[in-house]
Parts: structure tokens; C-alpha cells; sequence
């Protein structure tokens, strides 16, 4: 492998610092007092109480799964602390109140809750720990019904849209991780788009782990109701630590009839060092459901950090002519593992599928795709086009792909294309040989590989994307 | 300006050139012609830095300094280009944004300004013209899915993007029809200049038509066996490379 090569995918992690702000902690461990004493810090209604409690005594009997092709040590249930919360977010009326220490992590992660996005025209909700401290853009979204809040804002002002979807696509007895996260979630996003109306700006949330030891537990929901349309977005960082963190997230998406939703992540938490010490498990559970219609729901993905990274961000094709699509770039280095892809399950006539995967491995990373599409029997004119790249950079790496097909109507059509390419020698010394540095050639060739999927990411996020990654996108997208 | 002297290289165990010297001054057409697997690509990749190759022996100038301890990019900064025999497929990597940032690369190592997206379409837009190519090829992936026409044409629109003092062309006619190659060499023509030079690596004399050599080099085996003018060339094409060859062998 080239110096220069090595030397762009080695790079230091940035975003490794971590805040000092006091935190309400609750004490490590999991039962039921401690599930009750969550839903009580929140102040929730008897419903989110009942139904954690369901999840919890659900997940008591379920058994971690092992199916994925990561290697992990055992996770100790019992010492990870379920609850941290920053003390001083408490109720806040203005991003004034903010923590200013809160704040300039927020301005090292180059998000600003203030101004600048909003002249971006984003909304940001952002995600420390586990609450959300604070949310830009209200009142302009409110004007328009939209409703944009932390999920714990929206369990105390509408528990009636919470309590009709919530665990409706991905239910509390899912599985494994589902189940823990829906007994001890936090906080996390929620999302309501009403009748008829697009969402006049993109919607952002950021996502960042801070106290050592804390799982991070969102749930995040989001709801386009008829003919609505919204776009999403979430990033993710975390800080340098030597041991492993815990991030199992849930994130359910509905589009009623005519609705869309587009939902875009940038993922970077840190990875772990180059001995594999350290790093975020990101065991997350993510589906939407086309519930109405000409439904649409778009998952756009750039999964950069983590040390481990288990995810399948999937659609449920429920209504007549509803469109699933699924992008992705995974990127793993050192040693990275990442097991993603996607399902998609097709109920409804004429539904539509695309699935567009690819895959970088450097280092010692370990990359698998794993995708899934189902067609069951009604669902008359199904189609699925599946294309999934891999791209290795180096020697020491490893690509594997795992698409699992089960069709039960005859008039279904599926694609599916493969390739596998390396960055060659030849490739760089042809750009070297016009005046490109090997470093700037590298980060050419490889957004180029990504091209499909960045040109998916909403413009604002093209270059949020592209710090993160440590690549060029300019030009080289759209 | 360039001044090869004794060269050896090879790959791994395998020496291919085994002592070429030649000397290119400023304003000079120089060809370079023999049969395949002689060593004229290795040659061309050498001079351009291509890190698969190891020199063993001899030395090459180049302005005055030592070519061979310069890293590729910075041969190219100097001024060096090398039209590819096979030109390298990027998919996904436009044209414009691939010369742009090359244009710009070499701009900053020289200390001059870098140019915006706006003003480099000015620039590329009479260059396209030289070549006959449309504006369309400067958004398709930097010669993915090219015929080997379109690929031979866009590495000499590259070259003319990027005015270099020392061109080297290696077998740019090769995959050209007459038409095409009537464009090309009418486009390196153009680009002549008192201050640059060519070498012109090509199997065939063909080319030599259009783009008239000052000197004609044959290289056979590695080593160059003959070297005279234009007329080389014709005379070259009238006895095939085997009288030359044995002529070599004999020498
Ligand atoms: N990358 C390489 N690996 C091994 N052998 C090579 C390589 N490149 C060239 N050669 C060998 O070196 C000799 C000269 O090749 P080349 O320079 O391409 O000749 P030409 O361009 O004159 O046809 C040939 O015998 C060829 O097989
Ligand atoms: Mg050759």
C-alpha cells in the first residue's frame, strides 16, 4: 500500500475531545427500579411507563444475538450506567441557557445551534448524553405545524401522536437491543409532519457521547402524514476513550399515503485505536414504514466511524406503489468492523426497491454487506435493484457481501449487481503523473467510488460529510 | 533540456533498458520507434516516475536537475506530461473537476494562483477545440467508459490544458482512426512551441506524417540501435524493424 494511502486513512481522530460538564447520573446497572426511576426523572405518563416495563421484562428473556460477522467481547449489561443526563440542561427556555462549555463542544463539532444553520435553513436537535439540549428553529417549523422537539418534549405536549406510533414499526419485543432500548431510552428525536405540508427546511440532529461508560440510548420518531414530505438528517461524534461504548439506538420512521421521508446519517463516532482498543458498538435498529400509498421513505447513509457497526436501515413496503431506497457508504479502517445493509420487505402492488451499497475497507477493517429483500405474495409487480461495491485499500482487509432473496410472487423483477475494485497503483501514479498529490488522489478515487450515494445526502450535508470522511466531494458530486 | 544518460531499468529481476542515452533541447521534435516489447512504454513511464520501475543505472537531467530523485507529481509540476498509452479509468471522478484539479495543483506548486470552476471552463473551452471534443466529456468520469479513441484524444487535451514543457506521447496514435489521428497530431502541432518539446513514442510511422520528428530514434532490446532524421522513419516502414534488429544485433 502506498505511503500516501496509509497516511490519509490513518489520520487522527478529531473529534476525540471531551466536555466537563456536570452530569445526573443514575447508578450503573439494570432492573426495574431503575427503568421506573428513568420514566419518573422524565415525568412520564403512565402509558411509557407500562410499555418500558413490557420491554424490559421482554428483553429479560431474550438472548444477545451473535449472527453478525463481528467479533466483540462480551458486553457487561450490568456495569453499563443507563441514564446521564448534563446537569445544567435541566429546563430550558432559550439556547441562552445552554451550557456555554455544551456549546463550544457543539462549535468544535462545527454545528452551531445558533444562527449559521438556521441560515443554512436547518433545524438542529442535538443529542449530548442522552437529552437533547436544545432545539433551534421552533417557531419557524411551528408555523407550519410541524413538529420538531426532543422525544421526551413530545411525550409531555402530544402523548396522544406518541402513543398512536410509538413501537408501531419497530415493536418493543423486536429484538435484542430493540427491546433494552425501548425499557431504558433517554431521549431522543421526534418528528410530526402534518397533512399536506413539506417540511420547509432540513431537519438535523446531532448525536454525541460524552460520560464514560453511559450506553446511549435514542429513540427517534418521525411522522409524515399525508402528503407530507421531510428531509432528516443526523450526525454523530463521540470522544477518545480506551473502553468500548455502547450506542443502541431506535430509529421508526411512518409515511402515510403520499408522505415522504428522507433521512440521512453521518456517522463518526470514534472507531478505537489502532490495536482495536476502544470505540463505539453500534448495534442500532432503524426501519421506516410506507404505510400509505405512493409512500416513500430514502435512507441515505456514510458510516465512518465505530468500532463495531451492526445496523439495517429498512423499509416495510406496505402501501400500493410505495418506493424504498436504501444508500450507503461504509468506510472501515484499522480495525473496524462494520456488518450493514438493509431490509426491504414488499407487501403492497407495484412497490419498488433500490439498494445502492458501497463499501471502503482499509487497514485491517472488516466490511460486510448484508441485505435482504421480500417479496411476499400479494405484493404483485414488486422490483428490487440492488447494486453493491466494494473497494479495498490494501491487503490486510476484507470485503464480504450477504444478500438473502425470498420471493413469493412470480411477477417480482430483481436486479442485482456486484463488483469488487481496489485502488490501484496505476490509478494514483495517473494522477500523480498530472500534478495530484497521492493524498488528494486517494480522496478523488474514492469519492468518486462513493459518487452514487453522496449525491443522495441533502446539499447542506455534502460538506459536513466530507470533513467527516476526510475526502473531497467538491465537484466530484452532482 | 532533457538529457538521458546510460539509462538501466527494469521490474524486479527483469532489466529492460539496458543504457539509453538521449538528449532533447527545447523546440525538438524527437520519435521514438521500435517493435513491440523493446522498452519504449518502460522508457516513457520511467522518465514520468512511475514507482513500479527501478532504475539501476545512469543518470537523467532534467532543466539542470536530477530527474530521477523527484516523486511523480513533482516531475509533472516541473513540466513533465506523458500521454498514456493506456490512459487509466476513474469512475465517478468528472473530467472538469480531475483537470481542475491538476491545472490548480500544478498552479499552486509554482507559486501562481489557483482559478475557479467559472474561469477554468473559459479556459478549457478553446482547448476542447483543438481536439474536436465536446463539452459533454468534460462531466463524464475521467475516461471511464471512453472508446480508445475518446481516451487517446482526451490524454492530448489534457496535455494541452496543462501546456507542459516536456510532452511525451506514448503510442497516442495507436486506437486512432485517420480522422482522429489527423485531429490529434494537428492538435500537438498546435501546441508547438521554441520552448517545449516532444518525444513521440509510436510503433508506427504513420503518425510521423502529421507530426514531422526532428529526430528518429529506434529502440530495440532495450537499447537504441540506430538513430537518424525524419527519413529514418520512412525507411523504417519500407524494411520492417527485423533489418534493424539485426542490424543491432550485428552492431
Ligand atoms: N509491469 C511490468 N511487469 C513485467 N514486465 C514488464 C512490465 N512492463 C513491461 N514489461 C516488459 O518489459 C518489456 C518492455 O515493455 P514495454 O516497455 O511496454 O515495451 P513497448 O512499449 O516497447 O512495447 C516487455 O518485455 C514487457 O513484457
Ligand atoms: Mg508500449
Amino acid at each position: 500500500m502506498s505511503s500516501a494511502i496509509e497516511s490519509l486513512v490513518n489520520r487522527e481522530y478529531a473529534y476525540g475531545f471531551v466536555t466537563d460538564v456536570e452530569t445526573d447520573t443514575v447508578p450503573a446497572g439494570l432492573d426495574e427500579d431503575i427503568v421506573r426511576l428513568i420514566s419518573a426523572k422524565k415525568q412520564e405518563p403512565d402509558f411509557m411507563l407500562q410499555w418500558r416495563l413490557k420491554a424490559y421484562r421482554r428483553w429479560l428473556t431474550m438472548k444477545e444475538p451473535h449472527w453478525g460477522n463481528v467479533q466483540y467481547p462480551a458486553i457487561d449489561y450490568k456495569s453499563l450506567v443507563y441514564y446521564s443526563a448534563p446537569k445544567s440542561v435541566k429546563p430550558l427556555q432559550s439556547l441562552d441557557e445552554v451550557d456555554p462549555e455544551l456549546l463550544r463542544t457543539y462549535e468544535k463539532l462545527g454545528i452551531s445551534l445558533t444562527e449559521q444553520k438556521w441560515l443554512a435553513g436547518v433545524a438542529v436537535d442535538a443529542i449530548f448524553d442522552s437529552v437533547s439540549v436544545g432545539t433551534t428553529m421552533k417557531d419557524e417549523l411551528a408555523k407550519h405545524g410541524v413538529i420538531f422537539c426532543s422525544f421526551g418534549d413530545a411525550v409531555q405536549n402530544h402523548p396522544e401522536i406518541v402513543e398512536k406510533y410509538l413501537g408501531t414499526v419497530v415493536p418493543h419485543s423486536d429484538n435484542f437491543f430493540a427491546a433494552l432500548n425501548a425499557a431504558v431510552f433517554s431521549d431522543g428525536s421526534f418528528c410530526y409532519v402534518p397533512k399536506g405540508v413539506k417540511c420547509p427546511m432540513e431537519l438535523s440532529t446531532y448525536f454525541r457521547i460524552n460520560s464514560a461508560n453511559t450506553g446511549q440510548f435514542e429513540r427517534t420518531l418521525i411522522i409524515a402524514d399525508e402528503g407530507a414530505s421531510v428531509s432528516y438528517l443526523e450526525g454523530c461524534t463521540a470522544p477518545k476513550r480506551d473502553t468500548n461504548q455502547l450506542h443502541a439506538a431506535v430509529v421508526e420512521l411512518v409515511a402515510l399515503d403520499n408522505a415522504s421521508i428522507k433521512y440521512s446519517t453521518v456517522q463518526n463516532w470514534y472507531a478505537g485505536d489502532a490495536e482495536g482498543k476502544g470505540g463505539i458498538y453500534n448495534f442500532v435498529t432503524k426501519r421506516g414504514k410506507c404505510a400509505g400509498v405512493n409512500s416513500k421513505i430514502s435512507w441515505t447513509q456514510v458510516e465512518t466511524g465505530s468500532a463495531i457497526t451492526w445496523k439495517y436501515p429498512s423499509v416495510i413496503l406496505q402501501g400500493d406503489n410505495s418506493v424504498g431506497e436504501f444508500y450507503s457508504v461504509a468506510v472501515v479502517n484499522k480495525k473496524q468492523q462494520a456488518d450493514t445493509g438493509t431490509k426491504m420487505i414488499h407487501i403492497g402492488k407495484n412497490t419498488k426497491s433500490t439498494i445502492v451499497s458501497k463499501g471502503i475497507s482499509a487497514g485491517e477493517g472488516s466490511n460486510s454487506y448484508r441485505g435482504l429483500v421480500r417479496v411476499l405474495p400479494k405484493a404483485d409487480g414488486a422490483r428490487n435493484y440492488t447494486q453493491c461495491d466494494s473497494m479495498l485499500i490494501g491487503n490486510k482487509c476484507g470485503a464480504h457481501t450477504f444478500p438473502y432473496i425470498e420471493v413469493q410472487n412470480e411477477t417480482a423483477t430483481l436486479e442485482h449487481e456486484a463488483s469488487t475494485s481496489k485502488i490501484g497503483e496505476d490509478q494514483i501514479f495517473y494522477c500523480k503523473q498530472r500534478g495530484v498529490s497521492a493524498e488528494h488522489a486517494v480522496s478523488m478515487i474514492v469519492s468518486g467510488f462513493c459518487r452514487e450515494v453522496f449525491k443522495e445526502l441533502p446539499m447542506e450535508f455534502a460538506v459536513e460529510a466530507q470533513q467527516l470522511l476526510g475526502i473531497t466531494l467538491e465537484g466530484s458530486v452532482g | 533540456m532533457l538529457e538521458i544518460n546510460d539509462l538501466h531499468a527494469g521490474i524486479g529481476d527483469k532489466q529492460i533498458l539496458k543504457g539509453i542515452s538521449l538528449r532533447v533541447n527545447a523546440g525538438e521534435v524527437h520519435a521514438v520507434m521500435g517493435p513491440n516489447g523493446s522498452g519504449k512504454s518502460t522508457l516513457a513511464q520511467v522518465l514520468a516516475g512511475h514507482p513500479s520501475y527501478q532504475v539501476t543505472k545512469g543518470t537523467v537531467t532534467y532543466n539542470g536537475e536530477d530527474l530521477l530523485s523527484l516523486d511523480a507529481e513533482v516531475r509533472a509540476q516541473n513540466g513533465i506530461f506523458l500521454a498514456f498509452q493506456y490512459p487509466v479509468e476513474i469512475p465517478g471522478v468528472s473530467n472538469a473537476y480531475f483537470l481542475r484539479s491538476a491545472f490548480n495543483e500544478i498552479r499552486k506548486a509554482r507559486g501562481q494562483e489557483e482559478v475557479d470552476p467559472l474561469e477554468f471552463l473559459d479556459l478549457v473551452d478553446e482547448k476542447l477545440k483543438l481536439v474536436d471534443m465536446d463539452q459533454a466529456m468534460l462531466s463524464r468520469s475521467v475516461n471511464h467508459g471512453f472508446s480508445g479513441g475518446e481516451k487517446k484524444r482526451n490524454e492530448i487535451f489534457q496535455m494541452a490544458v496543462l501546456s507542459p514543457q516536456l510532452a511525451i506521447l506514448d503510442e497516442t496514435d495507436s486506437g486512432l482512426d485517420i480522422d482522429a489521428l489527423r485531429i490529434v497530431a494537428e492538435g500537438v502541432n498546435k501546441l508547438r512551441t521554441k520552448e517545449n518539446a516532444t518525444i513521440v513514442v509510436t510503433h508506427y510511422q504513420r503518425l510521423l506524417n502529421y507530426i514531422v520528428p526532428d529526430f528518429v530514434h529506434v529502440l530495440a532490446g532495450g537499447r537504441i540501435v540506430k538513430s537518424g532524421g525524419k527519413e529514418l522513419a520512412l525507411e523504417l516502414e519500407a524494411k520492417g524493424y527485423d533489418w534493424i534488429q539485426t542490424a543491432g544485433a550485428a552492431a
